[in-house]
């Protein structure tokens, strides 16, 4: 099948400027990908363009910001690093090393060599240093789903080294995207979608004179403190573009998948949103859009309960953002999703501790 | 026609002449979670493929 932009300037009979592409092209080209169906000249066009229009629409960057890049060596992330340094945003990048045997190490790996042929910083932070073991050995014994630790440690970890930068671009593609939004739609958690979206967190410049929570969070981030603000620049692109991308640039990235990733919930609302896209397509577009015009609506909802209950912030439940009293980080709670997650390990190490001095006594 | 299924580390041999689209489907594969490639170079679903190709099937779903 040939590619749809060429045969456009073919179809005229002369050579022209296509002002969408800024290409010209007197070749029939084969497609590389369908839907569009487009050849590797004019998908990578399409692709970049696609980034750099969610970059403007969106106010995501601008080249005066300090940017790191949550990177892993996958190829979202590293095809994020490789535009940015394109567009002229000159990224650093920050990996979280979970020490999840066969996969971590392989992506570590590869990232750390790209951002040495890239001349990019790379700062990479382990659990094992930060809290004493590994993934794996967190969940022997524990009754929980990997990714829920697994997340919440991340999350903590690339929040609380990035306070030097002014934002953290993340490699969520709209496949990611459209996952969390119905994830959350099934667990009837309006507040995790009000986080969703192109950019979260505090535009510190921006929103001035908000209500209280906001105005905490501006503080906070004035002294160095908070949440730093996260950016997506993949947002409109589907995981399937960026792997085309990722094959067409060359880029070598490891496309290992997470060993477990099959035990998680977002997982199969993944197979259930490809099962769905293959007989109804444009799906997961659909998903995206829709969700993106409520979400002002949603934002205010759920800004409006948090100005409420902080007015009141020694009340249980409440949702103001305030310092976890273990870690000092900031939460929603009294105690930090990841320090609730810290303790369970412990309490779970000491009991198998426990009960392995009970069994060496009975042997004895 | 010498198939490599990737995410399964699967090799077969198949007489087929057809579409890449029809490929997979004949294989039972998710064209939304897969790129191919025919004789080492990426190609589109309504890409024809014939007897003396060498086609690989690459799962985009990858990380965590």
């Amino acid at each position: 099948m040939e590619c749809t932009e060429c045969k456009k300037i073919i179809g005229k009979n002369k050579i022209i400027n296509n002002p969408k592409f800024n290409q010209k092209s007197k070749n029939k080209s084969s497609a590389v990908f369908s839907n569009p169906s487009l050849c590797k000249e004019h998908f990578t066009i399409y692709f970049e363009n696609k980034v750099k229009k969610a970059i403007k629409d969106f106010k995501l960057l601008s080249k005066k910001d300090k940017l790191v890049v949550a990177a892993s060596g996958g190829k979202d992330s590293t095809v994020l690093l490789y535009l940015l340094k394109k567009l002229g945003y000159n990224p650093e990048a920050l990996a979280i090393d979970e020490g999840i045997r066969g996969y971590r190490s392989e992506t570590l790996k590869n990232l750390k060599s790209f951002c040495r042929q890239n001349n990019i910083t790379l700062n990479i932070v382990s659990y094992k240093k930060e809290f004493g073991e590994e993934l794996d050995t967190m969940l022997h014994g524990l009754k929980i789903i990997p990714c829920s630790l697994c997340g919440a440690l991340r999350r903590y970890l690339l929040n609380k080294y990035s306070r030097k930068y002014n934002k953290i671009a993340t490699g969520h593609n709209l496949d990611d995207e459209s996952q969390s939004i119905v994830m959350n739609l099934l667990k009837n958690n309006l507040e995790l979608n009000s986080r969703l979206g192109p950019k979260t967190g505090i535009d510190a410049d921006r929103t001035a004179g908000t209500d209280a929570n906001i105005k905490l969070q501006i503080q906070e981030i004035s002294e160095g403190k908070g949440f730093v603000q996260r950016v997506k620049p993949l947002y409109f692109c589907t995981e399937k573009e960026v792997m085309a991308y990722t094959l067409l640039k060359g880029i070598k990235v490891d496309f290992a998948e997470c060993p477990h990733v099959p035990e998680s919930f977002r997982a199969h609302i993944r197979d259930m949103l490809n099962d769905y896209e293959l007989s109804h397509p444009g799906t997961k577009k659909s998903i995206i859009k829709n969700f993106l015009n409520i979400l002002p609506k949603l934002k205010k909802h759920c800004s409006r309960n948090y100005s409420n209950s902080a007015k009141n912030h020694e009340e249980k439940n409440s949702k103001t953002l305030r310092p976890c009293k273990i870690c000092g980080e900031p939460s929603d709670n009294e105690t930090c999703r990841a320090c609730l997650f810290l303790a369970m390990v412990k309490s779970n190490n000491s009991k198998a501790k426990s009960l392995n001095n009970n069994l060496l006594q009975i042997r004895v | 026609m010498k198939i490599f299924i990737e995410k399964t580390n699967k090799k077969l041999e198949k007489k087929f002449s057809g579409t890449v689209a029809e490929l997979l489907n004949l294989l039972k594969l998710n064209s939304e979670t897969v790129l191919v490639t025919k004789n080492n170079t990426l190609v589109s679903e309504n890409e024809a493929v014939k007897d003396s190709d060498e086609i690989k099937i690459l799962s985009v779903i990858s990380g965590g």
